[in-house]
């Protein structure tokens, strides 16, 4: 339902952003969803449905109506596509150079070129289906990884994989074009394998949320990126 | 919908722009009727016709089906067939897990004023910890590529959030899976295929007694 076009008012991470997100409109929006309630809301109800048992916080399940007020679909679906887009650019910087560490050897190895190769094919997919849309896909990122250990390497893996899943689950109800969320709930679940098989590695669990995994808004997800950032 | 679509799923599960809820238990119905024959999808089709219009609640009475087949396979069958070290600490967890699901998906349908499907019989064709763990494999990925086929036919979006953040865990759990068997963690490379109804029946509708 269209609705005209409102204030931006949100607080801005305003350094990370202007790297993010180098068109105009984009990046208003971008600003506007990275600082809404709505995403709050948003996981608010994921634990009012799901943790039945535990919570009997039913009042939190009232419509998510932030989400559907977007003056354009179009316009918020780029943002999203844009946004997992630079996580995705960073994901393929950090297991490129992760794998040019030559910290892993054998079957390990493997899985991490692996993972590597397919956040790439990610880059690849959300460039497409921003242009699809008629955007322009954003830049690629800068990143910095700290890469010292085998250890520490998994552990940072195991982190940034979560962390990843953990930002298409945010997003999924705010995605406008079926076509665009089947995308992302495709690679979603490929964030999730592999949050879960360096959770293996760690000697962490593979479900470290329990039953039911936690979205994360954009501007938590992009205050963790952060230092990530060159 | 093309006969050519019909038999060929996999084709099918590509046209997910544009498709409503209606089509997708539809094409669902009939794709298992032919694949399968009537018989052996017959509650599955009575029920997608006696709640065509229900919405939500049908798909996610679809997803309660698989569930409950998930969890009593870990905690009944698991207990049956004897697992020992990893195995046996999976199938407790991911039991207990499943089972979360089950009662959040009942509570779901409940919300939106369906009635939750009652637990089928089920019949698992494993006798040891390798057919346990082969069977575990496929009804995790199973899982994951029905939710994600479903879910774009969600309305509601607080029920979208709800599949996703349960596909996340199947997709966890194929993964485990997988690499305790010695698979690849990531058998459809960078993008989960998505399922069609009757894909999803193939594997699971021989597991259920009606």
């Amino acid at each position: 339902m269209p609705s005209p076009p409102k204030e931006e008012s949100a607080p801005q991470p305003a350094g990370i952003v202007e790297r993010l997100v180098r068109d105009d409109v984009d990046r208003k929006r971008f600003l506007k969803m990275a600082g809404s309630a709505g995403a709050a809301s948003f996981g608010a109800f994921v634990l009012a449905a799901c943790g039945s048992s535990k919570k009997g916080a039913s009042t939190a399940a009232t419509p998510a109506t932030t989400a559907s007020g977007s003056s354009s679909s179009a316009t918020g679906d780029l943002a999203i596509l844009n946004y997992a887009l630079t996580l995705e650019y960073l994901e393929t910087e950090f297991y490129g150079k992760v794998v040019a560490s030559g910290l892993f050897s054998g079957k390990v190895a493997g899985l991490i070129k692996d993972f590597g190769s397919q956040e790439a094919t990610h880059v690849e997919a959300l460039k497409g289906a921003v242009e699809k849309l008629g955007g322009t896909p954003v830049a690629k990122p800068e990143g910095k990884f700290p890469i010292s250990s085998a250890g520490q390497v998994a552990q940072l893996a195991y982190t940034v994989e979560n962390l990843g899943a953990s930002a298409y689950l945010g997003q999924a109800g705010n995605i406008k074009n079926p076509e665009v969320l089947a995308s992302a709930l495709a690679i979603h679940t490929v964030e999730a394998r592999h949050a879960a098989t360096l959770g293996t590695l760690v000697k962490k669990s593979v479900t470290p949320q329990g039953a039911f995994a936690t979205p994360a808004d954009m501007a938590t997800v992009l205050a963790a990126v952060k230092p990530f950032l060159a | 919908m093309t006969d050519y679509e019909i038999a060929n799923p996999e084709l099918a599960a590509c046209e997910v722009h544009g498709m409503t809820r209606a089509s997708f238990i539809l094409r669902g119905a009939l794709a298992a009727g032919a694949v399968y024959g009537t018989a052996s999808v017959a509650p599955f089709v009575s029920q997608a016709f006696a709640e065509t219009g229900g919405g939500d609640a049908e798909i996610l009475n679809f997803a309660l089906t698989l569930e409950y087949l998930e969890a009593d396979f870990y905690t009944v069958k698991g207990k049956q067939v004897g697992l020992s070290g990893q195995a046996k600490a999976y199938a407790g967890q991911f039991g207990a897990e499943e089972t979360e699901h089950v009662a959040a998906l009942t509570a779901a349908i409940k919300q939106l004023g369906g009635t939750p499907v009652k637990k089928p019989g089920f019949v698992f064709p494993v006798t040891s910890e390798s057919s346990f763990l082969e069977l575990a494999s496929v009804l995790e990925n199973t899982g994951v590529g029905a939710y994600n086929g479903a879910a774009p036919s969600l309305q509601s979006k607080q029920v979208l959030a709800s599949a996703g953040s349960i596909v996340q865990i199947e997709a966890r759990h194929a993964a485990a899976i997988d690499l305790l068997i010695g698979k690849s963690p990531t058998p459809n490379q960078g993008f989960d295929r998505p399922l069609t109804k009757a894909e999803v029946l193939a594997k699971a509708g021989p597991l259920i007694k009606a």
